[in-house]
């Protein structure tokens, strides 16, 4: 008899959560309980729902276990196992609704999604081909190796697949110009280089189901006529980097990565490259450049990797999101690929939910789906009770959206006439108490550090763009400076050599185009309304609430405090150091900054 | 020189230095381009970055042997070995273009009978190889679409100097890579005009054009051109009596007037801008020859080692200070300009010519200056009959330029070679002149560096030149210096049958066992004080790339 | 070569099938500005000077690196071209060291040049200066990275001509530098001193040390000459400014094609060492001293005609130069040949 499976993530959030001592510790009490035979421990890839790790799933119920503790493991085995009483206090309850799920198809948090891509994250062992094998995996590389790869090539374009790197170009034609283009060898390149912040959907592809990423190279190098290609993946990923060169070796071994692949013609190997963690690295020129074991910076284009690219020759570069989809459309066909999404944006699309939401994690969602759903249902609305401002996606050079937006249906066209971009899917959302020029300042702060210097507008004019915004956050701004943002912005966004410059002003140009009158605020009245900017922050006491008790008096560590007995206090703003300690002291909520 | 003009009909390059670019094979023979002849050695860089293959021969570890697919480290003097046992692998492996052998040469059959002992083992005897070297080698250049042989005094400064050509030569015919732009054969000058001189006829078997001293037809139409009648009178005749014919024997070559100067025959030499003192052989042989003389005019910029021997020194224009032109190794005849006054009284050299001959009594006279001369070159001289100033105004020609309508040509041989066909010539290696041996275990080799020029003459005045490098420093391989126990840095006494000179040494393995290279730029380590007289006999050619030598610590 | 029809600023013209923009401008006199590209090594794209604006794309394009198809419409001075153009010169003149009133290149600088073109008198963004100390280490040229522009193109010229991989940038963004290796002078480099590097700087980042305070770009005489040194014969531009040479520039006429090596680019010095020669000397009484040029003459003359009159022309000799022209080798010999009476005429074509 087959064992019973329980599954615990082992995705790079749950393990800070601490899932390896819950699973030693479940492997323990299963062989106390003598259990051990009848129970097998998969350490699964994530789950997604990073929010209520670590996570546990009792397969033969589906019960579905959240923010599990070692010392509750025992509860699990000797209630539910044992006794078959599932453990309440481990289920999910919504907070809004306040009804419990007994399983994962009954969290909200997944009902709204389609797990297409991430279909087997969560549920099988990544380090096992096995399981891969089991669920259907190989059988879309079988299917293409007996087609033509010129039909392959027709499916993936009559599929409507648009790269989920950022640009949303369409793969079909790229794996088209690929293989029209001549040359005497040429490169499948998975772009393995996630780097916005907060962004882990290609991360925890890679950690959960890493095959789905090999076979998604498989089928493309076979279409395109290449035999050769590189995961450029960055060595902040560790774990990612050990599952994928398991999985490589494991393929290997089966046959399905070497010479005549499964009987056929067909010849292809995978070798991974790790990146040593710049920014642009992910811009697929500069990802060429680093392969080549040059500095990595963007090459112009034309020519287009698709006709010069690793070596100069022909190389068609797909991230991590794109080649995991091309195993489900040649499973369930283009034309049923086709038929979720929008008219211009076909299939799914992860989304890394982070931020002021309370269901932090990974979600994959239909193509026009709206940011409501995905914030309020998926992500169980903001944290705190607090106010949604905005929403920022497509990563550092994305744009800001705000609450009037949130009930468009989202694909790649809606974000960019919004003033964002998909990028690669992180959602960060912003309550009521972020600055959005603080915000704006945070993200040029990113995109200063991470531009390359190689073309003028970035190296430069991203500097200057974060000089100006340092001012304004100073209260040092000037009226002028709006002005100079937007021209400036837009400039950089015109005549800058890679994506990186073309998008980097972004998240100024769409908080001004949103919060215009936060930027006045700070700029002529030197007053921040989110009460972020520190420079900005005037400590005043409330003299009809002030009882005049002294204790702000003492608290406070610069002298910046005066007030006679029985009279209300005053604060000195020269000599305030704005540490708000006074603020937590007074009893009678007498002081207020603004 | 003779080699080439010898089996293709002309000496020169037969392509042009940026069709390098083009070629996809090539096969760098006794030069060291990098150093030497720099932006040259950027176009290989540039062309094997490019994709084509680089096969070095060269003892030293140049640096281009970091851009080589092989390198043929063989031992000097060998190469005539060498390139027959290429030849030999290209003919036994059928590689060979019968085609153009038919078509367009001569004397093959002869040729190829001799080819059947350089066997690639009895080759890589020889050179001190692997014989493998030099099958990939023969199998890289023979296939190539396009291969050019690039050579420089690596080759020429032996005693099989020509036969080293000859072989060259033979290989470019086999295989057909030659006559095509982008394949042939590529000597390197390694002076700013030495094709321009030998153009001009600065030969003492060549009237300009290389048409023979000994050719009537030819003598006849210079004498005409130059106002020479044979009837007006005897050689010998006094000053002012009237023109003599042009004189029919062949002339001497450098090392032989050294010779006869040494023995008495000749009286006189009249020396313009050379320091034979420093740049040829056996330097105390020179010196000895030179204050033989009864007369000897210098005729320079600077007071040379051999202008300090002279009896009258006159003092010369430098480049920048002179109208004319220059023809560079690809046949490249180019402009040289005047940008300022010379310094003092000195003068152009050719106006010193002009009025030395005026001073004898002939009434030359060019008032419109060197762009008058070189009308009056182009009449005598059809390689350059179609050069004019106007013409090169804006950028050079390359001869042949018959006619003024002519564009010039970037390659030679294209249809038929200069000659008619080119002439296969069977050569034997042969062993250097001297050898090592007990007394003299070391192999000295000479050539330049990259900070330097000649006999430092030019490059040592200027002061960020001599600040960079400022002395000799012999190289020697490491097995020998701790041999002879040597240290890098160490100063050496270098001794020869002829003379001797104390150095630095640099401890390198640039140098394989057994050789010492030294630079002949400092006139404080006079390398050619050591450097054997023996000439090849056809071209006359010192051997300066070997004779025998000892080290010892001072 | 095929040729296809393009529209640039509303004209129609004929262009080059596969020629970039900025190569189809430049032959029909459209000049658009560069700072990174240079005729014969990659192109990098980086300056974004050249951005033109394109019907139907998107963002602007670099003329540099675009190749122009089937009936393009391209504008070049488009006012989103200028303001992109005028910000980018902005940007540059914020981190740059504009002490222009004694800068070597003064007159001759693009980046004086396209703020002038582009009416750019100073720059709004006030803010952190890239400042670095010059390194005059070595005896030919300084690096002021002060005045840098990244254009790299000393980068590529010493990597793709040269080959010395000298220089490199380094560092990231705004702080990012072209430098050598670990910043080391030169000395401690593979560099060769070709001055490649010196003489595609479009400003004054490297600048050879022999024309400091030397002269203004403009009162500079530049004679177009051959190269004194091997047989290559690279084309070069002599500066010379009274009477004097100061420095070379490139010329790109030749098979050079614009390349040097140290000799042509730094080893003209020798024409001015107080060791030339500037009278003509006689020995007398074992001792060279100056005489005038008619006593050299007519002793010469008397020398030389009594030795071949008593002895024959094959009692002389004469060696002529491969430093000379051609005018004066056809001289020497024709001298040797008619006034002396023999073929005892060579030079040194063989060493």
């Amino acid at each position: 008899m087959m064992p019973n499976r329980i599954l615990i993530c082992g995705g790079t959030g749950c393990i800070s959560s601490h899932s390896r001592p819950v699973m030693d510790r479940l492997e323990k009490e299963l062989q106390q309980a003598n259990l051990d035979q009848e129970y097998q421990i998969i350490f699964t890839g994530c789950q997604g729902f990073c929010e209520q790790g670590p996570i546990i799933i009792v397969e033969k119920d589906s019960t579905f276990y959240c923010r599990v503790d070692p010392d509750q493991v025992p509860a699990i085995v000797q209630d539910h196992l044992k006794a078959g009483r599932p453990v309440e206090e481990l289920l999910y309850t919504n907070p809004d609704t306040g009804i419990t799920a007994r399983t994962r198809d009954e969290v909200v948090f997944f009902q709204k999604q389609k797990r297409l891509v991430l279909h087997n994250c969560g549920l099988i062992d990544p380090e096992n081909i096995d399981e891969y094998i089991a669920r259907g995996g190989y059988k879309a590389l079988e299917k293409a190796l007996a087609a033509d790869p010129l039909q392959i090539i027709e499916m993936i374009k009559k599929s409507g697949l648009r790269g989920r790197g950022g640009g949303g170009f369409p793969a079909g034609i790229k794996w088209e110009t690929a293989r029209n283009a001549a040359g005497k060898h040429k490169y499948v390149v998975c772009n393995a280089d996630e780097g916005d912040p907060g962004a882990f959907m290609d991360r925890s592809i890679m950690e959960g189901d890493p095959h789905a990423v090999l076979e998604g190279m498989l089928i493309a190098g076979f279409a395109i006529g290449a035999q050769e290609g590189y995961i450029y993946i960055r060595a902040e990923y560790p774990l990612a980097v050990r599952r994928l060169l398991a999985a490589i070796r494991q393929a290997e071994e089966k046959g399905f990565i070497g010479d005549k692949i499964l009987g056929s013609g067909f010849g292809f190997r995978i070798r991974v490259k790790q990146g040593a963690g710049a920014f642009v690295c992910g811009e697929e020129t500069a990802l060429i450049e680093s392969i080549q074991g040059n500095r990595g910076m963007p090459r112009p284009r034309p020519p287009f990797p698709a006709i010069k690219g690793v070596w100069d020759m022909p190389t068609n570069v797909n991230n991590v999101e794109t080649l995991a989809n091309i195993p489900v459309i040649l499973g369930m066909g283009a034309g049923e690929y086709a038929k979720i999404g929008t008219q211009q944006s076909k299939g799914t699309k992860i989304f890394a939910l982070t931020g002021k939401i309370n269901n932090t994690g990974l979600a994959e969602v239909p193509m026009g789906i709206t940011l409501r759903e995905i914030i309020y249902d998926i992500g169980g609305g903001i944290k705190d009770g607090k106010k949604f401002k905005a929403v920022q996606i497509g990563g550092p050079s994305g744009g800001c959206i705000p609450a009037e937006h949130l009930d468009v249906a989202i694909d790649y066209d809606s974000l960019i006439s919004l003033g964002a971009m998909m990028g690669s899917g992180g959602l960060v959302v912003m309550d009521e108490e972020t600055c959005m020029v603080d915000v704006a300042r945070f993200f040029l702060t990113f995109t200063r550090t991470e531009s390359c210097g190689k073309c003028t507008p970035c190296r430069e004019g991203t500097k200057r763009l974060l000089e100006i915004l340092e001012r304004i956050v100073e209260g040092k701004g000037e009226k002028r400076d709006l002005e100079t943002l937007e021209r400036l912005g837009r400039n950089i966004i015109d005549s800058s050599l890679c994506g990186l410059g073309q998008s980097a002003p972004n998240p100024i140009l769409s908080t001004l185009r949103y919060f215009r009158s936060e930027y006045e605020l700070h700029i002529e009245q030197k007053v921040c309304p989110a009460g972020v900017c520190k420079a900005l922050k005037h400590y005043r006491v409330i003299p009809e609430k002030c009882k005049a008790c002294g204790l702000c008096k003492q608290e406070c560590p610069v002298g910046a405090i005066t007030g006679e007995k029985k009279a209300p206090h005053v604060i000195d703003p020269a000599k305030c150091a704005k540490c708000g300690e006074c603020v937590k002291k007074c009893p009678f909520e007498a002081i207020v900054h603004g | 020189m003779a080699g080439l003009a010898t089996a293709f009909g002309s000496g020169a390059m037969t392509n042009s230095i940026n069709q390098l670019l083009q070629t996809n094979v090539i096969l760098l023979v006794g030069a060291n381009t990098t150093e030497a002849h720099p932006v040259t050695g950027y176009r290989i860089k540039q062309a094997v970055k490019d994709g084509s293959r680089l096969i070095v021969v060269d003892p030293r570890k140049i640096e281009l042997v970091r851009y080589a697919d092989l390198w043929l480290r063989i031992r000097p003097g060998t190469n005539v070995a060498l390139l027959n046992g290429l030849a030999h692998v290209i003919m036994r492996d059928d590689l060979w273009d019968k085609q153009f052998v038919a078509e367009r040469s001569e004397g093959f059959e002869e040729w190829r009978q001799g080819l059947e002992q350089y066997t690639p083992e009895y080759v890589a005897n020889i050179c001190g190889i692997k014989p493998e070297l030099i099958e990939e080698a023969a199998h890289l250049y023979a296939q190539a679409e396009k291969a050019t042989t690039v050579y420089a005094m690596g080759i020429t400064q032996h005693t099989s100097g020509t036969n080293n050509v000859f072989a060259i030569a033979n290989l470019a015919m086999v295989t057909g890579q030659v006559g095509r732009e982008g394949a042939g054969v590529a000597p390197l000058r390694g002076q700013n005009n030495v094709q321009g001189s030998c153009d001009m006829g600065a030969l003492p078997n060549y009237y300009p054009s290389y048409r023979f001293v000994d050719d009537s037809a030819a003598r006849q139409d210079l004498e005409k051109a130059w106002g020479v009648s044979p009837e007006a009178g005897a050689p010998g005749q006094p000053n002012g009596q009237g023109p003599a014919g042009l004189p029919v024997e062949p002339g001497l070559t450098v090392t032989e007037m050294m010779k006869a100067a040494d023995r008495g025959e000749i009286k006189a030499m009249y020396i313009m801008g050379e320091n034979p003192v420093l740049s040829d052989p056996d330097a105390n042989h020179v010196i000895e020859a030179l204050k033989k003389l009864d007369f000897l005019v210098v005729q320079d910029i600077f007071l040379t080692e051999t202008a300090e021997l002279a009896d009258v020194v006159l003092p010369a224009a430098s480049f920048a200070e002179k109208e004319g032109t220059f023809t560079n190794t690809e046949r490249r005849i180019q402009r040289v300009r005047k940008a300022l006054e010379p310094p003092g009284e000195a003068k152009p050299d050719w106006l010193i010519l002009v009025e030395l001959a005026n001073h004898l009594g002939r009434p030359w006279h060019y008032p419109r200056g060197p762009e008058e001369i070189m009308e009056e070159i182009a009449r005598v001289t059809p390689l350059y009959g179609g050069i004019s100033y106007a013409r090169l105004e804006e950028t050079g020609i390359q001869w042949p330029c018959p006619t003024p309508d002519h564009p010039g040509t970037p390659w030679l041989h294209a249809e038929k070679f200069t000659r008619g066909k080119g002439r296969f010539h069977r050569v034997e290696h042969l062993p250097p002149a001297e050898e090592p041996d007990r007394e003299y275990p070391l192999l000295l080799t000479t050539g330049r560096m990259l900070y330097h020029f000649h006999t430092g003459t030019m490059s040592r005045r200027s002061k960020r030149l001599e600040a960079i490098h400022d002395h000799e420093l012999a190289m020697l391989n490491p097995d020998d210096a701790s041999h002879y126990g040597i240290c890098d840095g160490d100063t050496v006494q270098v001794e020869s049958r002829r003379g001797k000179v104390k150095t630095k040494v640099q401890v390198t393995d640039h140098v394989p066992p057994g050789v010492l290279f030294m630079t002949f730029h400092f006139k404080e380590t006079a390398t050619n004080l050591l450097t054997n007289a023996a000439v090849d006999p056809i071209c006359k050619i010192p051997e300066l790339k070997a004779c025998a030598v000892r080290v010892s610590k001072v | 070569m095929e040729r296809i029809t393009v529209t640039i600023n509303g004209n129609q013209y004929q262009a080059l099938k596969g020629s970039t923009i900025l190569k189809a401008a430049e032959a029909n006199n459209i000049h658009i500005p560069t700072m990174c590209y240079e005729e014969g090594l990659s192109i990098p794209g980086c300056c974004r000077m050249c951005v033109v604006e394109v019907k139907g794309a998107r963002k602007l394009l670099a003329a540099c690196t675009t190749p122009v198809t089937e009936g393009m419409e391209i504008q070049t001075e488009s006012d989103r071209v200028v303001e992109a153009r005028k910000d980018i010169l902005r940007l540059y003149l914020a981190s740059h060291d504009l002490r222009c009133l004694t800068c070597e290149r003064n007159g001759d600088c693009r980046l004086q040049d396209y703020c002038y073109r582009y009416k750019v008198e100073d720059t709004p963004y006030r803010g952190e200066q890239k400042k670095y100390p010059v390194d005059i280490s070595n005896p030919f040229f300084f690096r002021d990275y002060s005045k840098c522009i990244m254009c790299g193109k000393c980068v590529r010229v010493c990597a793709e001509i040269n080959g010395a991989y000298v220089y490199d940038f380094m560092e990231k963004g705004f702080d990012s530098k072209v430098t050598s290796a670990f910043d080391d002078p030169n000395q401690e480099t593979a560099c060769t001193f070709c001055g490649m590097c010196v003489q595609v700087c479009p400003v004054a980042a490297l600048v050879e040390k022999s024309v400091m305070w030397a002269g203004r770009p403009w009162e500079m005489q530049k004679v177009k000459t051959t190269c004194p040194y091997c047989g290559v014969g690279c084309q070069l531009k002599l500066k010379v400014k009274d009477g004097r040479i100061i420095g070379v520039a490139k010329d790109k006429s030749g098979s050079n094609l614009g390349h040097l090596c140290v000799k042509g680019q730094f080893g003209w010095e020798y024409v001015h060492s107080p060791d030339r020669l500037t009278r003509p000397l006689l020995r007398k009484n074992g001792k060279l001293e100056p005489v005038s040029w008619e006593d050299a003459y007519n002793h010469i003359a008397r020398r030389l005609s009594s030795i071949r009159d008593q002895y024959g022309g094959q009692a002389l000799a004469g060696l002529s130069s491969a430093k000379c022209t051609n005018e004066e080798n056809y001289l020497f010999q024709k001298f040797m040949r008619t006034l002396i009476h023999t073929n005892n005429v060579d030079h040194c074509a063989r060493l």
